[in-house]
């Protein structure tokens, strides 16, 4: 992440710091590229009937690349989520809320994504 | 220095057509699929808590409202998939005249139905 840099056109707008952007877009592209397979990967899984019952879906969990692929999975759509809402609240949310909005995007993401995780983590170690 | 700018977007200004109606499209099914990343987060903790919890989970998932929203759910997915391949092949400067537009766009939404269609027979037959 680079440092948050206020070039002289920005100071003058009054507009804040620029330069994350770029790295906004960029990020938002890689997290859409990697979603491609994993949710691919996730729904050939459910239809397939991986996780119909709870014995199933500890089978199923259990073995590392299905473990590794849905932590994968957790990671790149919370992360993708999280900046595609910010996109929209920028997009469309004019007043001085608009920033409490993206915290909260921000805060409920990583909360999702932390929370998906640990169950995950819990449902294939504990058995 | 606040002064009434025009601000972005100007939704109202323009005729409705493909184009605009996939991009808010991609959007909605953008924020359907947050609130579902969420509900998968849920549905691990159901798993994580027991096979009692996780019956509970499949359960509503086989309800009458649970079926229809998880159809929905899977229109949003394959639509936002699709969708979002034709943004990346148009990042990387390719279809991006107005003929190929409209004709990847008409793609998405023919091939968003078939796979929704396709995944739902697979499932039930």
């Amino acid at each position: 992440m680079t440092e948050p840099r206020i070039t002289p056109y920005s100071a003058a707008r009054g507009l804040g710091a620029a330069g994350h952007a770029a790295s906004h877009w960029w990020v938002q592209r890689v997290s859409a590229i990697a979603l491609v397979p994993l949710i691919l990967w996730l729904g050939w899984a459910l239809a397939g009937g991986s996780a119909t019952d709870h014995e199933a879906l500890t089978l199923w969990l259990e073995a590392p690349i299905n473990l590794i692929l849905m932590i994968l999975l957790l990671i790149a759509a919370f992360h993708h989520a999280a900046l595609g809402l910010q996109a929209i609240a920028e997009d469309y949310i004019h007043s001085r809320a608009r920033f409490a909005v993206i915290a909260c995007i921000q805060l409920a993401c990583v909360a999702g994504g932390a929370t998906g995780i640990v169950a995950t983590l819990l449902i294939a170690l504990k058995a | 220095m606040k002064y009434p700018r025009p601000q972005s977007p100007n939704m109202q200004n323009y005729r409705p057509q493909l184009t605009s109606a996939m991009s808010f499209g991609h959007r909605l099914s953008g924020v359907a699929l947050s609130l579902l990343a969420f509900g998968l987060a849920a549905w691990l903790v159901a798993g994580a808590a027991g096979p009692v919890a996780f019956d509970y989970a499949q359960a509503a998932m086989h309800s009458i409202a649970g079926r229809m929203i998880l159809v929905l759910a899977s229109w949003a997915v394959f639509y936002h998939l699709c969708n979002g391949i034709r943004h990346l092949i148009w990042d990387s400067v390719h279809a991006f005249e107005l003929r190929n537009i409209y004709a990847g766009g008409w793609a998405v939404v023919v091939t968003s139905l078939v796979l929704t269609c396709a995944l739902w027979a697979w499932v039930l037959i």
